[in-house]
């Protein structure tokens, strides 16, 4: 998929992509009117509610379900024996929505009740009665590698795990090139450190939610809030024991996500629920449930060694990064490890991860998954060395910056980045040269995410009035439907209100990877340009059709087929709409789509730079100024663009200041509430700047690259170097709430 | 346990329904009438994505029962048009690109309108604060602003 | 579950009566609701709004002071110039509780029945003298604000009485009171720690009496008696504050939780004792 040119190496001139129309759903949600998951009844709906475990660890010896069941209201009791034994690769999720032998972790499903309302179904989980034999639990991640630790489970590592390390302990990744013992011996400064972050939840407002139906023949409809409503009909059919194609799963507007809504919590129990009473059943957690029992980010524990000259080349970085994923294995530490030292180009590094398991809730993606806990220990060291030697921040980046041809720490090779441009732009730019005040400090940070490609499918479909129809398959969680006209729109030619975009439900496309690693602008809208082409061709046909010439001699261009030369004849232009209102005696109605698992992503580099005030009596961070220098390939919509990497900075800041679960002795989730769990509200922050390079990926036709990710990547490293600047400490254990930076500040 | 019959008005409209003494008016508008543009973020008054005004005054519905809107004036994000005609901050939001999910939009419309309605000149600062009971996690509240900010300027003008 | 709306102070009392103490007040519901939803504990047998109570929605100059209804929100408080203007520190304290919405009904008595150890209002009522008026079925009883709270979550009110009413006294001449607390994040946060200072000025700017209490660091607010004694001769200046500093911090008994650690309370207690009464004094007129 060749980026296009149209002459030599000039970028293409686009008339659409670039500009800031408005998003097609946005009357809907300025107004009240757009559907989000806990939108949707039905006539005869029932209320679902789910039974948790008030303990972390706990074997579940009997569930008495019968008193419950004998309520009057209450339709169906629903538990782990309801559903037939899983296939491996659905193992996990199904223990995870409800479980079997153990309960695993504080607010773990272990019953679900239908009730024909949300008081009577409160009411039933009451009498439920479990049996429960507590166990010892571990919800830290390096005392659950002790070898004497509290077991979850036992003979799951993988073989990658050496003997004699504790049955926590899952799976080992390592990476990197090199000798780090001479690349060390080589540097004038070497720096030993280790770090640590706590588990943060996505934080999306909008709470789970869902509406199952199950008829007597096994057809099955869901409706829910997700970011792939493709991989929750797969999931769910898997567990349930049918069909991918008996059950139809429609994606409603989704409140939020960022790698949460990318798995199944409710919908297989909402399905089950729907199964045995015949009606349908509607679930939506409460904001306690979602903190205790979704699935936030995985804690870390990181050791560093660095190594660096005088002059700021990094001769060696080694990682040992241990994450702890909740209570089942798939912690991402492997992409932690891989993301590590991606920016740099390095001729000595390491990175070793450990997956461990925890009494905590099933970790999910957040993000950039396992990339943000890494970039911060490692921009924090390369920020202390640099400081100790006098240099610039920037600079020794810019010294050690990977490029095009860089052998990337994680193994491949570099084509074109924009990694330098976010560097220079920000060295050049008028925040890196504002003077500061007291007790004010300045932090930079890069980072650095994959972006993935993977299974897409588009339909594109023209009406006899000239209007197109776009069907994808993938969840709009910010903005991509008008990203996705605006791209069909300018390889069509048509004005952008001639498009419309829908998320089409799991029948009526074939496979669809969940709206997650800034995928979707770049996999769907590379699928929607050629679907685009499709149709054009289709369309120039048409026009040769009715011309009586040849298919070669038609071409398209601003918006209508046109004789492609002289020797073709002379045929005034035939506009979609001019084709389209014939399409019927021409062969029929005029349509292109487009399948494939696309590769080609290109990754997306930033620079972050943030000043903080610390109070230094109270230990007090304020933000005064943040500036995001981040490569978007092409900015298909400024504004969404800059939204990517305004809300991302600003997750990351609450995720540096204040957002950590807190667990007691017990095990038990101590803040599992918006007032306790502390996500940045409008008075704790100033404006964002955002900055957007646009260095064009060569592997998607308009040079777009994924930008939703990445954002998230330096804050964490950005702010600590800055309060450690202003504090003259270093803060290297997160979140960096003012007792932390106050205790600090006092042993200095 | 037995129904309350309460009789109310919302966004200028008379309304009537039943309810459990129980149940809170956001539960009321979404279960009971059908009003689906109030959101629940918490449920315990800490994100504001169930913004309502009550005579006037900007309230979480998760925290009132239904049983009180009994002879009260309650506006919605529902009544927030006039028709076809967007009010300017609905405007704004959407071209600042102020929303990106939307779930917070409801509430932070309907908060914002309150702000306006009071100080019609507000600083970054005081938007700031009066908005602050309203969460939102996709946006970085940096479009928000700036669209409120905007509209206030519109509608003084206009004025 | 009953709703009852009472329109007098008389059938309020009667309903609460026949409640049996498995009655709730609901004034704004901004800490009831929440409980309720929680589970934690047994719904109550009725709530009793006593919103609809006419003359428990009013704020009264009276003697020179001010009688502030029950029911009465945080918002109206603010929204209420000279009340503001004679008790500026108890109606930012009460209008620094959760957000714009909250305050849009959250009451002075909610916050002090709920009897929360960090509850806002309660350390600026301490700190200006207030008392609550109670209402029971022996009629009517005024007791300072200080002896409501007994414990976390418990007053010492009997079952069959509520508040009707705040008051706060007149503001002295040379007369300024302030709050502050320390929160994480800029709103919406439960104080970690809370300090309200009333302080009065002489003619020469010397301090005649003052008031010192904190909130958050202890079971109950804390009236220190020692941070007051380290104003009051003073002109509130450095060697002043340093004192009183130091007195609040040995005044405060907190405990670690999940918001904040014995250490940094005792710590910030003595920290913001010290801003507040700077500001108090300038409020007092007094040299800043």
């Amino acid at each position: 998929m060749a980026l296009d040119r149209k002459t030599g190496t000039a970028p293409r001139e686009f008339k659409i992509i670039g500009t800031r129309p408005a998003r097609p759903d946005g009357i809907d949600k300025v107004t009240g009117r757009a559907r989000f998951g806990a939108d949707m009844s039905a006539p005869g709906m029932l209320v679902g509610r789910v039974l948790r475990s008030p303990h972390a660890h706990a074997r579940i010896k009997s569930i008495d379900s019968s008193a419950a069941e004998a309520l009057s209201g209450v339709h169906a009791v629903v538990t782990r024996a309801d559903f037939p034994a899983p296939g491996e690769d659905v193992a996990d999720i199904l223990d995870n929505c409800m479980a079997g032998e153990k309960a695993l972790y504080d607010g773990h499903a272990v019953a679900a009740v239908a009730a024909s309302s949300a008081a009577v179904a409160r009411q039933a989980l009451k009498l439920i009665k479990v049996e429960y034999e507590p166990l010892p639990h571990v919800t830290d991640v390096d005392a659950a590698m002790a070898v004497d630790a509290p077991a979850l489970h036992e003979g799951r590592a993988n073989e990658t795990v050496p003997d004699g390390h504790s049955p926590n302990v899952m799976a080992r990744h390592a990476f990197g090139h090199g000798d780090i013992e001479a690349g060390l011996a080589q540097a004038d400064r070497v720096l030993e450190r280790s770090y640590r972050t706590e588990a943060t939840h996505q934080g999306y407002i909008e709470p789970h939610a869902c509406l199952a139906s199950m008829g007597a023949d096994g057809q099955a409809d869901l409706w829910c809030c997700t970011q792939g409503h493709y991989m929750v009909r797969n999931t769910c059919a898997a567990i349930l024991g049918i069909t991918q194609g008996q059950l139809r799963v429609t994606a409603s507007e989704i409140g939020g996500g960022f790698g949460g809504k990318t798995t199944v919590f409710l919908e297989p129990v909402a399905l089950m629920l729907a199964k045995k009473t015949g009606r349908p059943v509607k679930m939506v957690m409460s904001r306690a449930e979602v903190l205790r029992a979704t699935g936030p980010t995985s804690s870390s524990s990181v050791d560093i060694r660095l190594g660096m000259t005088s002059d700021g080349r990094i001769t060696a970085g080694f990682a040992e990064l241990r994450y702890q994923g909740g209570a089942y294995p798939g912690a991402p530490v492997d992409m932690g490890a891989m993301s590590a030292f991606a920016p740099y180009d390095l001729e000595n590094v390491r990175t070793i991860g450990w997956d461990v398991v925890t009494n905590r809730p099933k970790a999910a993606a957040y993000r950039a998954p396992g990339a943000p806990m890494a970039a911060f220990a490692v921009e924090s060291a390369i920020d202390e060395l640099a400081r100790d030697l006098g240099l610039d921040p920037l600079e020794v980046r810019l010294k050690n910056a990977a490029r095009e041809g860089t052998r990337a720490s994680y193994g491949p090779t570099y084509p074109a980045i924009g990694l330098e441009a976010t560097l220079r732009t920000a060295r050049d730019h008028p925040h890196w040269s504002e003077p500061l005040g007291p007790n004010q400090g300045r932090g930079v940070a890069c980072g650095f995410w994959f972006n993935f490609g993977g299974d897409t499918c588009v339909s594109l479909n023209i009406t006899p009035d000239g209007t197109v129809n776009l069907s994808e398959g993938n969840p709009d969680i910010g903005g991509s439907r008008a990203s996705m006209s605006m791209m069909a729109a300018e390889e069509l030619g048509i004005p952008y209100d001639k498009v419309r975009t829908v998320i089409a439900d799991t029948g009526s496309l074939g496979q669809n990877e969940v709206t997650d690693g800034s995928r979707v602008t770049f996999a769907v809208g590379l699928a929607t340009i050629e679907a685009a082409r499709a149709a054009k061709r289709e369309m120039c046909k048409r026009a040769a059709q009715v011309w009586g010439i040849d298919e070669e001699a038609v071409i398209w261009e601003d918006g209508a087929a046109r004789p492609s030369g002289p020797n073709a004849g002379e045929h005034p232009p035939m506009t979609l709409a001019d084709i389209a209102a014939i399409a019927s005696n021409t062969g029929g109605p005029i349509a292109g789509h487009y399948e494939i698992n696309a590769e080609g992503a290109g990754v997306s580099f930033a620079t972050h730079m943030v000043d903080t005030e610390v109070d230094p009596d109270t230990g007090a961070v304020t933000i005064l100024r943040y500036t995001v220098f981040q490569d978007a390939g092409k900015a298909v919509h400024p504004s969404y663009v800059e939204g990517q990497f305004q809300g991302g900075a600003v997750q990351g800041i609450g995720w540096a200041l204040n957002e950590e679960y807190i667990y007691d002795d017990n095990g038990i989730l101590q803040n599992a509430g918006f007032l306790d769990y502390r996500i940045p509200v409008a008075s704790d922050l100033p404006m964002i700047d955002a900055v957007i390079l646009e260095i064009p990926n060569p592997g998607h036709p308009y040079g777009v690259r994924g930008v939703g990710e990445t954002s998230i990547v330096p804050p964490l490293a950005a702010i600590a170097n800055a309060v450690s600047a202003a504090t003259g400490t270093r803060m290297s254990d997160l979140p960096m709430s003012p007792p932390k930076v106050l205790a600090a500040i006092q042993a200095r | 346990m037995s129904k309350i019959h309460v009789t109310t008005t919302i966004n200028g409209d008379p309304v009537d329904f039943l309810c459990d003494p129980g149940e809170t008016l956001l539960d009321v508008l979404r279960d009971r009438l059908g009003m689906t543009g109030s959101k629940e973020g918490c449920g315990t008054g800490d994100c504001g994505a169930c913004s309502v005004t009550v005579e006037g005054r900007l309230v979480c519905s998760c925290l009132m029962l239904g049983a009180e809107a009994e002879g009260r004036e309650i506006a919605t994000i529902e009544g927030m048009a006039d028709g076809e005609t967007l009010h300017p901050l609905q405007r704004k939001f959407i071209e600042h690109a102020a929303l990106q999910c939307g779930i917070c939009t409801p509430g932070i419309l309907v908060a914002a309108k309150s702000l306006l309605e009071r100080n019609p000149d507000p600083t970054e600062e005081e938007t700031r604060y009066w908005l602050a009971g309203n969460l939102c996690r996709c946006t970085g509240y940096d479009k928000i602003i700036r669209a409120v900010m905007d509209a206030a300027k519109d509608m003084r003008e206009a004025s | 579950m009953q709703y009852h709306a009472p329109t007098s102070v008389d059938d309020a009392l009667r309903l609460l009566a026949a409640g049996n103490g498995n009655c709730q007040i609901l004034a704004g519901g901004t800490d009831l609701l929440v409980r309720l939803r929680s589970e934690m504990g047994d719904e109550p047998e009725s709530i009793l709004d006593i919103k609809r109570i006419e003359e428990l929605r009013t704020i009264t100059p009276e003697a020179g002071g001010w009688r502030i209804g029950a029911a009465v929100s945080g918002a109206e408080m603010g929204e209420h110039p000279a009340l503001v203007a004679d008790w500026p520190g108890v109606v930012e304290a009460m209008n620094l509780i959760g957000s714009t919405q909250i305050q849009g009904r959250a009451t002075l008595a909610g916050n002090l029945c709920n009897a929360s150890p960090a509850a806002d209002s309660v350390p600026a009522m301490v700190a200006a003298g207030a008392m609550a008026r109670i209402a029971g079925p022996d009629g009517a009883r005024d007791i300072p604000v200080s002896e409501v709270p007994t414990g976390p979550g418990r007053t010492s009110l009997g079952k069959a009485e509520f508040i009707t009413s705040i008051y706060l006294p007149p503001r002295p001449e040379g007369g300024g009171d302030a709050y502050l607390r320390f929160t994480p994040r800029s709103e919406m946060d439960i104080a970690v720690v809370g300090c309200g200072v009333a302080l009065t000025l002489d003619g020469a700017g010397i301090c005649i009496s003052a008031r010192v209490s904190l909130g958050a660091v202890g079971p109950v607010v804390m009236l220190v008696e020692a941070g007051a004694g380290a104003l009051v001769g003073t002109e509130v200046d450095d060697a002043a504050l340093d004192a009183l500093a130091a007195a609040c911090s040995d005044a405060a008994s907190p405990i670690d939780d999940k918001r904040g650690t014995v250490a940094f309370r005792t710590h910030v207690a003595g920290v913001l004792a010290r801003r507040v009464a700077s500001i108090a004094k300038t409020r007092a007129g007094g040299a800043s």
